[in-house]
């Protein structure tokens, strides 16, 4: 199929992004890393949008460290996720789960931005946002806000983002000493969304586990991480399985995604086990 | 002369030999010509407008919109283009009560499949009349769907074609001895329920095809990416009315065929119908979409199957019930009921046993057309017999490779002909065995396997023999009526410098063939294989010749190619003779130079005798035969088919608690007779094998209950990637045929057919100590959990 878009504009800078969303009245929409934009418009899922680019924002772009808090701008590469030392050294989850995106040329195109924004449900980069209980910024016509991961994800390709704001940035706190990050999925083929997936961070004040690919949205699983913090794994794992609504779909059925679910926490809580022994 | 095939240092030895191929670097550096590289002048492109529907009568048709959209030139509906064309009904008279309506390049009253098309809008761009066609209004009158095979027949189920009478396609039993008697006195009895999925064939290069009418010249000139261009030529003139000699069809540069573009589509005919309407070049490029809803679908059975063996593991009988649902028509010319009769046929194919039943059931039903896809049957039929092998095996505690040689066809008992009524020249099931078994090292796999074992992993060995068919004779589709050649033919002729250009039937689809002839033809003439020209694919220069299908094309265009170039050999030798004043048969070509035979000693160069034919021929004598062109055709005559064999192993690992299936390991030993070129047969049995993976794990059509398709994307229809892909160790044992001086049969589809029915043994070898099996394909992880009774609704 043919994609059809309205129009198409590349921004200057962020305020002419912005503007530029004011000015098309609900028709517009961001172009980032284009790697699902475009392929929801050469299927025309999507079509008729005034394509607003920022993939030429350099300053949306890169890693820093203030203080405790690790920055990493919107169209921040996949690739370049993975690869930074700062990502890597005090946020080691979003590195890990770089490796689980797609394939290498989508990698290199695909922001952490995008993949906020997009909020497909069996994608990693939310989760991991949620695991970590990151906070993203969001710039519109009236300024910028800082909304809880928690607060973010809404539904299904649906987040708190308002038609004119644009997704800036995240921050999550730098990895504290002795915290683990996890994260384990399972996907039919290297590359391809998971069928369910799980991210386990574990710090002084507690265990944290993010689910994806289980429901409309990912899932901060509250029943298992207060088990796990009692040091009470079957406990975390029963939680676990009542506290998802997984989807049925032609790769996996909802039973067959609760049951991995479980699977997945007992494999990393005992990579845990492992890396304290 | 013969050729000493056995000596490797024959003069001009390429046959047997890794040449390179005289098209990749065209390829490589993306100089490639493929249909939709092709633009001319006043071309336009039509879009097709769906059925969004299984099953629906036609009702009013508004077009206004359509029309309205800048850009739109025409729109065509099914009346419109029943006018010009006539339909087509897809039966063959040797597959006997097999019955099909008439079907036409647009639906005319009813739309019977989710992507039939029912609108052709023609516009300056694609974008316009995909634009276009998004807004033609049809009235759907919807009709129940028929969507389950095995209730098709039910009483209760609307029938689909009710001047048919009922949903059966074409049902066909064949017994052979007792099987009722020896299933009662077998020392065991096992019996399975299989299931493959729907599978299609995913071209990188979707379905093609660009479509010029010149009316001044009464001439059809189609670019076509197909497997068979003079049998698309006969169907474009049959249906158009047009005679064959106005019909060109030209097949460029093909990327991927499978079997999926050797059929005719009903949009492609429109295409060319509204080309000859138009009298302009008309383009119609498939989407992955388009592909996934039209190309056509295959492997959708359902089987129970029953095996008898006797204690010592001998084969007493098979019994097989096999259902198929090939969609609302049988596809045209090779129509849908070939699947199902091959099952039949290859069924217990590599075994020496004597009761046999086999009954195949091919229904109607609302969903995309089947047809023939690479290892047409194969699969099924390999899988159906190596798993009820292996379970037979481990209910008498015996060894799967054991089990195999106690029934296996002696290796010396050719000519045989097998319960199914097959006949075969010479095969080499043991030997093939025996050299897997080495390759593999059997016996450290199993201590590896018991091994992983006691660290909880639960890794599994699967064997799978089977036969192939190839080099089709007559007896496949031309005996029943089909304008489907099984002959080929190759013309090979000398320009004025000495250099070769060879023209044959057959064709490129990207696996190799022209690679293939450059080296027969450089051995048969004497030339290098840089000297020599392959052209094929197009029917107006080529002699005629069926294509590429059913694994033909080194067996019957190879052998069409060595008998022209022999040919012409013989002939620059009879001119050379008389320049040289010697006898011809004491000379021989050899590197572009006439030699004297015995010593090898240069006499001329071919550019010399060249010179003299095409510019001096006054200084020749008068009668002298001086065609530096000759052709040859090919046919089989003495076996219907050239049986091949082979045999595969699969080595992998079930995690048991997520359910996945990693591949470790994939042997292959197969027999496709001589072997003309190692490394295009090694990468077809390996392209083969990752197919046949793809079966195993991954590929499957969804429809919901209303015949909606529920995966059309490379995202929902998974393929076999290169990140999963095991290691893929091939090996050969060659017993040539004898109906050729090439000897060469098929090694297109080997890979293909064996590869589900390992990898599901392996699967099953894994899993037996927990008692658990799964015999419904694709292998996927909630199967897998799902047999192991792992998950709970
Ligand atoms: C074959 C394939 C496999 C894939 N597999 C995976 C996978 O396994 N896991 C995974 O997580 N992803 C996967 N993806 C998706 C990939 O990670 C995308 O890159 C990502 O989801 C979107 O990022 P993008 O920059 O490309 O966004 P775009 O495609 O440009 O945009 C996506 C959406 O987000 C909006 N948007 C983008 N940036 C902003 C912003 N800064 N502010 C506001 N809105 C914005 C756009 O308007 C659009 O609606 C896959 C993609 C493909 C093609």
């Amino acid at each position: 199929m043919k994609a059809s878009a309205a129009g198409y504009a590349r921004a200057e800078n962020l305020r002419h992004a912005i503007e530029m969303l004011v000015a098309s009245e609900g028709e517009g929409r961001v172009l980032a890393g284009g790697q699902s934009l475009v392929a929801a418009m050469n299927m025309r899922l999507s079509a008729g949008d005034l394509l607003v680019d920022i993939s030429r924002l350099n300053e949306l772009s890169g890693v820093s460290q203030e203080g405790d808090t690790v920055r990493i701008g919107a169209l921040t590469r996949h690739a370049q996720v993975g690869a930074d030392p700062i990502v890597r050294a005090r946020v080691p989850l979003l590195a890990a789960a770089v490796a689980h995106i797609a394939h290498a040329a989508i990698r290199n195109r695909g922001t952490i931005g995008g993949a906020l924004a997009h909020a497909d449900p069996a994608a990693e980069f939310p989760a991991c946002a949620l695991a970590l209980g990151a906070e993203i910024h969001v710039e519109g016509p009236e300024g910028d806000r800082s909304i809880p991961a928690e607060d973010f994800f809404e539904d299904v390709f649906t987040t708190a983002l308002e038609e004119d704001e644009i997704l800036t940035a995240l921050s999550v706190p730098a990895a504290e000493t002795g915290e683990v990050q996890l994260i384990e999925e399972v996907a039919r083929r290297s590359g391809d969304y998971a069928l369910a997936g799980l991210c386990l961070v574990r710090r002084a004040k507690g265990h944290r586990v993010a689910l994806f690919s289980v429901g409309p949205k990912p899932i901060l699983a509250t029943g298992a991480m207060t088990a796990l913090d009692a040091g009470d794994v079957d406990g975390a794992v029963a939680a676990l399985t009542s506290e998802i609504d997984p989807p049925s779909d032609t790769q996996a059925s909802a039973a067959y995604r609760r049951h991995l679910a479980g699977v997945l926490l007992r494999r990393a809580v005992a990579r845990l086990e492992g890396d304290r022994t | 002369m013969t050729i000493q095939f056995n000596d490797p240092d024959r003069p001009n030895s390429y046959i047997g030999k890794t040449v390179p191929r005289p098209n990749a670097t065209k390829l490589v550096q993306g100089r490639g010509r493929y249909v939709d590289d092709i633009a001319l002048p006043r071309m336009l492109h039509v879009a097709f407008a769906r059925s969004p529907v299984a099953h629906a009568k036609i009702g009013e048709i508004d077009l206004d919109e359509a029309k309205a959209v800048k850009g739109v030139l025409r729109v065509f509906t099914g009346k419109d283009l029943a006018e010009v064309c006539t339909p087509w009904v897809a039966v063959l008279a040797h597959l006997k009560g097999l019955k099909s309506p008439p079907e036409h390049p647009l639906a005319v009253d009813r739309a019977c499949w989710v992507g039939e098309p029912v609108v052709a809008v023609v516009a300056t761009t694609r974008a316009a009349a995909e634009e276009a066609a998004s807004l033609v209004m049809v009235d759907y009158e919807d009709l129940p769907a028929v969507t389950d095979t095995m209730t098709a027949l039910d009483k209760d189920t609307p029938v689909i074609h009710p001047e048919l009478g009922d949903n059966l396609a074409f049902r066909r039993l064949h017994e052979e001895g007792d099987v009722e008697g020896a299933m009662a006195q077998a020392h065991k009895v096992v019996s399975a329920r299989f299931r493959t999925a729907r599978h299609t064939g995913v071209t990188l290069e979707p379905r093609s095809i660009l479509v010029d009418w010149n009316p001044a010249e009464g001439q059809m000139t189609a670019y076509h990416a197909t497997q068979a261009p003079h049998m698309m030529q006969t169907v474009f003139a049959k249906h158009l009315d047009i005679p064959e000699s106005r019909v060109r069809v030209i097949c460029g540069d093909v990327g991927g065929s499978y079997g999926i573009k050797v059929h005719v589509y009903p949009d492609e005919v429109a295409t060319a119908a509204i080309a000859k309407m138009m009298g302009r070049p008309i383009k119609f490029i498939a989407d992955r979409l388009e592909s996934y809803s039209t190309d056509i679908h295959a492997r959708d059975h359902e089987i129970e199957a029953k095996i008898a063996v006797d204690k010592d593991g001998k084969i007493l009988a098979i019994d097989v019930d096999d259902w198929t649902g090939i969609g609302p028509y049988s596809v045209y010319p090779r129509t849908s009921a070939i699947e199902g009769n091959q099952v039949v046929n290859l069924c217990g194919g590599p075994y020496d046993f004597a009761n046999y039943r086999a009954q195949t059931t091919v229904v109607f039903q609302n969903k995309t057309p089947t047809c023939q896809y690479r290892a047409v049957g194969h699969p099924i039929a390999v899988a159906i017999t190596e798993g009820l092998v292996d379970m037979a095996a481990a209910e008498l505690g015996m060894d799967p490779v054991e089990i195999r040689r106690r029934n296996m066809y002696a290796d010396d008992a050719y000519p045989v002909t097998s319960p199914a009524k097959m006949r075969f020249e010479g095969l080499s099931h043991h030997a093939s065995m025996d050299k897997l078994i080495g390759m593999m090292d059997y016996d450290a796999l199993r201590a590896d396997q018991e091994d992983a074992r006691k660290r909880g992993k639960y890794r599994g060995i699967g064997i799978a023999s089977f036969i192939e068919l190839t080099n089709p004779s007559p007896f496949m589709y031309g005996i029943g009526g089909a304008r489907i050649s099984a002959q080929d033919g190759c013309t090979v002729r000398m320009d004025p410098d000495g250099s070769v250009v060879a023209l044959s039937g057959v064709t490129e689809q990207g696996q190799g063939t022209e690679a293939m002839l450059s080296q027969i033809v450089a051995e048969g003439v004497g030339v290098n294989p840089s000297q020599v020209r392959i052209v094929t694919g197009d029917t107006q220069v080529t002699p005629y010749g069926g294509g590429t299908w059913a694994s033909r094309g080194a067996g019957i265009g190879g052998e069409a190619a060595l008998q022209a170039a022999r040919a012409l050999r013989d002939s620059i030798l009879e001119v050379a003779g008389a320049m040289l004043q010697a006898d011809a048969s004491t000379l021989d070509i050899r590197s572009g130079q006439v030699v004297d035979g015995d010593s090898g000693e240069e006499r001329m160069p071919l550019e010399e005798l060249g010179r003299i034919v095409y510019f001096r021929g006054d200084t020749l004598p008068k009668d002298l035969p001086r065609e530096l062109v000759q052709t040859r055709h090919f046919i089989t005559m003495e076996y219907p088919f050239a049986f091949t064999n082979g045999v595969q192993a699969s080595y992998l690992e079930v995690d048991t608690d997520t359910g996945v299936v990693t591949l470790l390991n994939h042997w292959c030993v197969e027999d496709c007779g001589r072997v003309i070129n190692p490394q295009l047969v090694d990468e077809q049995i390996r392209g083969g094998i990752v197919q046949g993976l793809g079966g195993a794990l991954y590929e499957e059509i969804h429809y919901d209950a209303y015949g909606q398709l529920l995966n059309g994307s490379m995202a929902d229809y998974l393929v076999p990637m290169a990140a999963e892909m095991p290691d893929m160790q091939i090996g050969h044992v060659e017993t040539p045929t004898g109906e050729s001086e090439l000897g060469a049969k098929g090694a297109g589809e080997a890979g293909t057919a064996g590869a589900p029915a390992a990898v599901m043994n392996a699967i099953n070898d894994a899993l037996r100590p927990l008692g658990a099996q799964v015999t419904e394909m694709p292998f996927t992880p909630e199967r897998i959990l799902r047999a192991l009774g792992k998950i709970e609704d």
